[in-house]
């Protein structure tokens, strides 16, 4: 080996502590960076691989009824490769072991042989056998949440026939890998099922013999998917077509494209929040240790080397440090992204992993982190190498210091020897205090951000399930009844008080623009549902027309006055232009309103009501539900409690994972940032402190002078972390999406706990540099040259 | 002859490097006398800093005693070792080491505020002939120019004894000249015990009483009948 490669490692020995705090932050900014980018890959590479092999259709509808030889004539459509039809029901369960109400869909299974869309997976047990009329194989989510398994039997009520069902099966299907009733916008794993039965008791029990009301296709690659929805409806209309829509409204799909771009938003900000922060301060540690080594770099010239030989044999040193740093992290980003990869199999029941670390994502992390090192050390060596050997090789002249703009207003006329030494040094390099602050602050951002997710996430539950929606109970109807039957649902003891609304699917357009969703028509004056405007105001619903989330007024480009144009989907279709009234504010859901009576008129019925909202004593809700289920014309119940449980077991769960992981790494890069900040403050001050403690100065008083610096650091990046962090936050929270929009909210508790960590950190990497300077050896620091 | 300052008896100082072990002092008898200006003579690595260096506290003896008033520096703790420079003794090198961000008068003022019974640093500097550089900054001085602020910051807390290590090492003939009666001019006005260490023979003139060292001990000491100042001394 070559004495100075020799040189080089004993110098890497020599600053092992230094050495390792900085690999510890390429390790904290990889490790996202990989944790993210591979969990990410390795979810859409599943997903698309459970697509192919499952046949996932393309293009889906329901509709009231149609014979089966309309099949044919959907098959023929130009593009369409294979065409599925099935029956669906709407049921309610009853599980002895849960006493929250259950609703259901029960699908026919085909007649001949093994689907040919929408394939399901069997997780055990078995498929129903031809003949049997009472066998079900039910969705595994459904399973899981109640711990189901084949040989069970529960209780049915199939279209107001009550039935007992035997499971002989537990199947993953690529339809309902989220699984939400309709209407409703969050999933909801206990109180909603999917049944899947023979084809034969599903059509005797729905009057279905020979007639399907639900049809999926797959479409041949190049065919224009708008073009064969359109032929799709034309040919369904007759029959109660509710309209066809494409993947993108299929919900399942939906909400986990929609959850996967989120996952997207946060697998992009936060790694290059950390990447970009471990270069930074990469960088600033190499240039900073290179002008440490000025004699040794004036020696090497002196013996004949050049300047580029120098700036070679450095950079080695860096990059050495970048190299552990890395494998460091991308053994732990990996090892991590598995764990985190298999946590959302497990979550979205896939029934296989594929852990997928692409090479680039690999390469990108070290050549970002390679070359931030390489800026910083080639820099220094430059200025270093361009001092004359001769001159570098004496002590050091001492740095140019001036006055304080503080001392120079007079401001500071009894500030001690010490504190005038903090101030002008920090004012004298402004530059490099003013990069010292940030890199602290940035440290600081990262920890805001990690606990906004909490606080959005509870924001936006308090604000959607406590103060919008107030109702205790949720109950919709088979059909659209008439608002008599409010008093069979008021007369249920523990009922205090019910209000009903109307709901109906619709398409709404604005010029190109459509956005499939329900009007829901409710009370004037209503209480237990509300509108809400951001700032928690009650927004009244107008007498006349519609009434819009934001998102959605956004989406269709609308502003109130504005036309939009609303197609019904059911009943006695219809196009009606209807004027846009208000906009209203929700961060979960995309909804449209109306006034129950105007919504009515629209649709040219008497007042009809689809459900209502029910105010109840929660203590009697075993008899409520009891009562709603002998209700032949209840659909189904949920209540809001069991909502929020729901929204905190799905969304909220995924997004405060990823968080949790992102504050862990924050703060290994907050502790690294400011120890290294701290140690290369005391490497940069050792002599003068050396001198100080030789004129008599206490260990105590020289830690003033450099803790002190360090303290104004902190203090002066505590607040600008705060501000930093907000920006980052508005960052990471993305473009709003169907799912939810993140409210900008951030608690001062998520503040506090940034700052309190920074100040952690700096204490803790104060008492580590306190310790050097105890043990630093005054004679051997002031006898050597710098 | 006067009081003793110091009483150094058998300082044995023995430096540990791993395998080898350096004998640095071997048992060194001497003493340094109030009001007194003494020169410590010897080649590099006679052991004269180590000495120094244990004098002033920054270091401490592996044997031996070394007695300051009732202080017996070889067992004094950190703490002790602390006091004892802040309030007794005065330390001049050859690298002035001046902290960079503080004025002339600050630097010496750093001093002062900690110190008992300090003149002001406006008397140090005078005393140094540097008041009207007193708001300068360290990089506006000359090198002599910061040595003599370095001898005026150790002087100001009138200490008991001075100690200058190679105070001209990194000067020329004619700026040391200057520290070097500056030095004078402190032992001569404030009665402050002074040890400088050199090499160089030559400014031994200047002093009382020279003590040759070599190879970890005193060889022989001198008493200077013929001193000369400074500026008769030429190298």
């Amino acid at each position: 080996m070559r004495a100075l490669d020799i040189k080089l490692f004993r110098d890497l020995w020599g600053m092992k502590g230094q050495a390792f705090a900085i690999a510890m932050v390429i390790a904290g900014g990889t490790a996202t960076y990989i944790l993210a980018s591979s969990t990410l890959d390795s979810l859409t590479t599943t997903q698309a691989t459970l697509y192919r092999e499952d046949l996932f259709a393309d293009v889906f509808s329901s509709l009231k009824r149609a014979p089966e030889s309309v099949r044919s004539r959907i098959a023929e459509i130009t593009g369409v490769q294979s065409v599925e039809t099935r029956i669906a029901v709407p049921a309610t369960i009853d599980l002895p072991s849960y006493d929250q109400p259950v609703s259901a869909l029960v699908l026919s299974l085909p007649d001949n042989g093994p689907a040919v869309l929408n394939r399901l997976r069997l997780r055990s047990g078995r498929m129903p056998e031809d003949g049997r009329e009472r066998e079900a194989v039910i969705s595994d989510g459904f399973a899981l949440a109640h711990k189901l398994r084949p040989g069970a039997a529960l209780t049915a009520t199939i279209y107001g026939r009550r039935q007992t069902l035997h499971i002989t099966g537990i199947v993953a299907s690529t339809e309902f890998i989220y699984q939400l009733q309709p209407g409703s916008i969050i999933p909801d794993f206990k109180g909603y099922a999917i049944l899947w039965m023979n084809e034969d008791p599903v059509e005797t029990a729905y009057n279905m013999t020979g007639a399907f009301n639900q049809v999926a296709v797959r479409l041949d690659r190049g065919a224009v998917e708008k073009d064969v929805i359109l032929r799709m409806d034309e040919i369904l209309q007759p029959y109660g077509g509710l309209g066809a829509y494409g993947r993108p409204d299929q919900v399942s799909h939906k909400y986990l494209s929609e959850e996967f771009k989120q996952l997207t938003t946060m697998a992009t900000i936060f790694p290059a929040i950390f990447l970009s922060v471990g270069a930074f301060l990469l960088n600033v540690v190499c240039s900073r240790l290179m002008a440490t080594q000025r004699g040794q770099i004036a020696i090497l010239k002196a013996f004949g080397y050049t300047t580029p030989a120098i700036a070679v044999h450095f950079l080695k040193l860096t990059l050495i440090i970048v190299v552990i740093g890395n494998l460091i992290g991308i053994a732990a980003g990996a090892w991590m992204g598995r764990g985190m990869s298999n946590m959302y199999m497990e979550f979205y029941r896939f029934p296989k992993l594929e852990y997928v670390l692409r090479g680039h994502v690999v390469v990108v992390s070290v050549v970002i982190n390679a070359i931030a090192a390489s800026i910083g050390t080639v820099y220094a060596v430059i200025r270093a190498a361009s001092e004359s050997p001769a001159q570098a090789m004496q002590p050091q002249a001492p740095g140019n210091f001036r006055m304080t703009i503080l001392e120079r207003l007079g401001a500071a006329r009894h500030l001690s020897q010490p504190t005038r030494m903090i101030l002008r040094n920090l004012e004298r390099r402004p530059l490099k205090a003013l990069l010292s602050i940030i890199g602290v602050a940035l440290s600081g951002a990262i920890l805001v951000m990690g606990g906004f997710w909490g606080d959005a996430v509870d924001y936006m539950l308090t604000f959607q399930f406590k103060q919008a929606q107030r109702d205790d109970l949720m109950v919709v109807f088979n059909d659209a009844v008439s608002p008599r039957a409010l008093g069979s649902l008021t007369g249920i003891p523990g009922v205090t008080y019910a209000e009903p609304f109307r709901s109906v699917a619709v398409r709404l357009r604005v010029g190109h623009k459509t956005y499939r969703t329900s009007i829901q028509g409710l009370e004037d004056g209503g209480q237990l549902r509300r509108l809400l405007n951001t700032s928690g105001d009650v927004v009244s619903l107008p007498e006349h027309g519609l009434l819009l989330t934001d998102y959605l007024a956004r989406i269709l480009h609308v502003r109130p006055g504005d036309m939009v144009q609303v197609e019904v989907m059911e009943g006695r279709r219809g196009v009606y232009p209807v004027p846009l009234a208000a906009v209203a504010s929700e961060y979960i859901g995309v909804s449209a309103y109306m006034r129950r009576d105007a919504l009515n008129r629209l649709l040219r019925e008497g007042g009809s009501m689809s459900g209502a909202y029910l105010a109840a004593d929660m203590t009697e809700d075993q008899r409520i539900f009891a009562r709603l289920k002998e209700m032949p014309m209840v659909a189904a119940t949920t209540s809001r409690r069991r909502l929020l449980e729901s929204f905190y077991e799905t969304m909220a769960r995924q997004m405060l994972t990823f968080a949790f992981f992102n504050t862990i790494l924050a703060a290994t890069i907050a502790v690294g940032v400011i120890y290294n900040t701290a140690r290369i403050a005391f490497s940069e001050r050792s002599r003068e402190l050396a001198s100080l403690r030789v004129l008599g100065y206490t260990r105590g008083e020289i830690s003033y002078i450099l803790l002190g610096e360090l303290a104004v650091i902190v203090f002066l990046a505590i607040p600008l972390g705060c501000w930093l962090g907000w920006q980052l936050c508005k960052l990471a929270a993305g473009t709003p999406n169907d799912l939810f929009r993140i409210p900008m909210v951030i608690e001062p508790g998520t503040y506090a706990f940034s700052a309190l960590m920074v100040l952690g950190a700096a204490t803790l990497s104060g008492l580590m540099v306190r310790r050097k300077l105890d043990h630093l050896d005054l004679v051997e620091v002031l006898k050597t040259r710098e | 002859m006067s009081v003793s300052v110091f009483e150094a008896r058998g300082v044995t100082k023995v430096y540990d490097m791993g395998e080898v072990q350096v004998h640095a002092l071997r048992g060194v008898d001497m003493d340094v006398y109030a009001g007194e200006l003494m020169v410590l003579l010897g080649p590099s690595g006679s052991g004269k800093s180590t000495l120094l260096n244990i004098l002033g506290g920054l270091d401490t003896a592996s044997g031996g005693s070394v007695r300051y008033g009732d202080l017996d520096l070889t067992r004094a703790s950190d703490k002790q070792l602390t006091q004892y420079r802040r309030h007794h003794v005065g330390f001049v090198f050859q690298f002035y080491n001046l902290i960079p961000s503080l004025t002339a008068k600050e630097n010496v003022a750093a001093v002062t505020e900690i110190a008992r019974e300090p003149m002001r640093p406006e008397e140090a500097l005078e005393l140094v002939g540097l008041k009207d550089r007193m708001h300068h900054f360290p990089s506006q001085l000359s090198g002599g120019q910061q040595q003599r602020v370095a001898i005026a910051r150790a002087i100001a807390k009138r200490p008991s004894v001075l100690l200058c290590d190679e105070p001209t090492g990194a000067l020329d003939w004619e700026t040391g000249v200057v520290v070097l009666e500056a030095i004078e001019t402190v032992n001569r006005e404030l009665g402050t015990a002074t040890a400088v260490i050199t090499h160089n023979a030559d400014i031994a003139r200047m002093a009382g009483r020279v003590v040759h060292m070599s190879n970890g001990n005193v060889s022989s000491v001198e008493v200077n009948a013929d001193r000369r100042s400074p500026k008769e001394i030429h190298w």
